[in-house]
């Protein structure tokens, strides 16, 4: 029986490396998903005719049926399946960000509750198990820690991300310090816990400082670099996973757990590159928190020019190509709808239409693509920084929704920007750039931008969605 | 299972999660982390034997508590995944 049990896990973790495969094309993703979420179903029902010594996992030693456990599986299965579906079913597409980090956060929990179930056992049956102690408890430790961080860290992401907590940084003094204190005590607690025998203060110790990580590492972190800490928090949880399955000698967390602590780690920096930023920056530079006093750089002074709807109309009415710059504004305001709208009538006039999607605009990469697609935008139509920068000099209008950091050019000429070296969308090198805000406030990273004094540069204040639909009303 | 065979089936599936990953264009990379996400709800598996070994009260609650984040992980992860992939196969102006 156990090795139909070891099979089955093994097209479980063949089934995970194919939905990633899969998901190298938007025509085959969605199947890959499925393959993935059948892979899984496999691995519990096979999980459900594991041995527990010489009986059925199901029974006790007596032979007997365990109800009670039984029963809890059964609730717990329902009450998170039901909960889970409808959140995930009702949540907008705009949240999709913060619902990820929630149900990564819930994950690395469960990592963390597995450890702490499975640190007792270690020492009562260590003569009877292929693997050596120290290894088993070395790796139940590490992922009592990695789990821990990852619950906490990913709950303020949420919460950041939901704004119930500020965006911005939230800093403290000595703050790096003290984390750094908590780091090694620790390491400290991890090695008293893997030089002696069973210890449950320092067990608990390690868990509670893990919690403590997690909050104190994420909350001085602003909310723009958000995506980038969910991405690596799923990479931890996908450690923590795998390393369970050494604990519990367990085939399909092994593999679940590793291909997902490694892609989501390659992710991560790719994210980080997009931003031209080193990981280690976005984790510990506090990123936005005091540059907000920085005003634009001296060489742009000027005044911001504003306009209406109606004005914004006649200045569509006469170009001939368009790009469309979307950022998080369009996605709060859930703008897309009514920006296809507005697209397909500039289409409609022979106007050329294009979407520029910058890798980090929205809070993910490939958020704009999401909502844009959710829009029914053509597939055809979205271009990446590097296909649509070469455009913009021949571009009669530019209009940015809700997108700021972006495309701020300080990034490109002034050095003493917190953005400078990040790759942008050139929007000020169009012939005119509307840039539709609900404000005058800095973005996500907290800083001014200089293209709104530009001359040719006019701002269209208000709720994305609202004012969209007031210039595709106006635009016949 | 020996150490060494666990420690190359992990190291292995590190590999593929390398390779793997390298190709996704950045389109998909929401979707992607989503994806990835919902596959470390695999920990589930982990979280069923916790319970279904437990014996005493504390034991039963830890084990429950990790099926039902769990199981969140999963269905969550794998139904959010499929409504953004499901927006990307929708034929453009399919629908007029």
């Amino acid at each position: 029986m156990s090795e139909w049990i070891d099979i089955a896990y093994l097209i479980t973790a063949v089934t995970f490396m194919l939905a990633l495969k899969l998901m190298n094309g938007p025509k085959t993703a969605r199947h890959g998903n499925l393959l993935a979420a059948g892979g899984m179903a496999l691995a519990i029902v096979a999980t459900l005719f594991l041995k527990d010594g010489d009986h059925s996992i199901l029974r006790n030693s007596a032979g007997e049926l365990k109800n009670t456990n039984l029963l809890l599986l059964v609730v717990a299965t329902v009450i998170g399946s039901v909960a889970g579906a409808w959140s995930a079913r009702r949540v907008q597409m705009t949240a999709m960000p913060q619902m990820v980090a929630l149900f990564n956060g819930l994950g690395g929990g469960a990592v963390a509750l597995v450890a702490v179930a499975e640190y007792p056992k270690l020492f009562t049956h260590a003569e009877a198990e292929a693997m050596p102690l120290g290894i088993r408890l070395a790796t139940t430790v590490l992922s009592l820690l990695i789990g821990g961080i990852s619950f906490t860290g990913s709950m303020i992401a949420f919460g950041k991300l939901q704004e119930r907590l500020s965006g911005r940084p939230i800093t403290w003094t000595g703050q790096k310090l003290i984390n750094l204190g908590y780091l090694l005590c620790a390491i400290a607690l991890i090695f008293v816990l893997l030089n002696n025998g069973r210890m449950d203060p320092p067990f608990f110790g390690l868990l509670a400082l893990a919690l403590m990580l997690g909050v104190t590492l994420v909350l001085p972190i602003g909310g723009a670099d958000m995506p980038v800490v969910i991405s690596l928090l799923n990479s931890f949880t996908g450690c923590a996973a795998g390393l369970a399955g050494f604990v519990l000698g367990n085939t399909a967390l092994l593999i679940g757990g590793g291909l997902v602590g490694a892609s989501g780690l390659i992710l991560t920096l790719d994210m980080c590159k997009a931003m031209n930023r080193p990981l280690s920056n976005v984790i510990f530079g506090a990123f936005g928190s005091n540059s907000a006093a920085l005003g634009p750089s001296s060489t742009a002074q000027g005044s911001v020019r504003s306009t209406s709807p109606e004005d914004a109309a006649i200045i569509f009415g006469s170009a001939n190509s368009v790009i469309i710059v979307p950022g998080y504004g369009m996605a709060v305001a859930q703008a897309q709808h009514v920006v296809k709208e507005l697209a397909s009538k500039l289409q409609a006039q022979g106007v050329d239409v294009k979407y520029a999607v910058h890798p980090v605009a929205g809070r993910m990469p490939g958020h704009m693509n999401v909502l844009l697609a959710e829009a029914d935008v053509p597939y055809e139509q979205l271009y990446d920084l590097d296909e649509i920068n070469a455009a913009f000099p021949e571009t009669d209008v530019a209009l940015v929704i809700g997108a700021n950091d972006v495309v701020n050019p300080a990034a490109r000429s002034d050095k003493s920007s917190p953005i400078y070296g990040m790759p942008i969308l050139d929007v000020d090198k169009a012939r005119t750039i509307i840039v539709c805000k609900r404000g005058m406030a800095p973005g996500f990273a907290g800083i001014e931008n200089e293209l709104f004094l530009r001359p040719n540069c006019l701002m269209l204040f208000g709720n994305a969605k609202s004012t969209i639909a007031k210039l595709a009303s106006v635009l016949e | 299972m020996t150490l060494i065979a666990v420690i190359t089936i992990f190291v292995l599936a590190v590999f593929v999660g390398l390779e793997v990953i390298a190709k996704v264009p950045q389109t998909l990379h929401t979707p992607l982390m989503s994806a990835t996400n919902a596959i470390h709800g695999v920990i589930l598996v982990g979280g069923v034997i916790v319970l279904l070994r437990a014996d005493e009260p504390i034991g039963l609650t830890i084990g429950f508590l990790a099926v039902l984040f769990g199981v969140l992980n999963v269905i969550g992860g794998f139904v959010v995944t499929d409504r953004m992939l499901e927006m990307f196969k929708r034929k453009p102006r399919s629908e007029k």
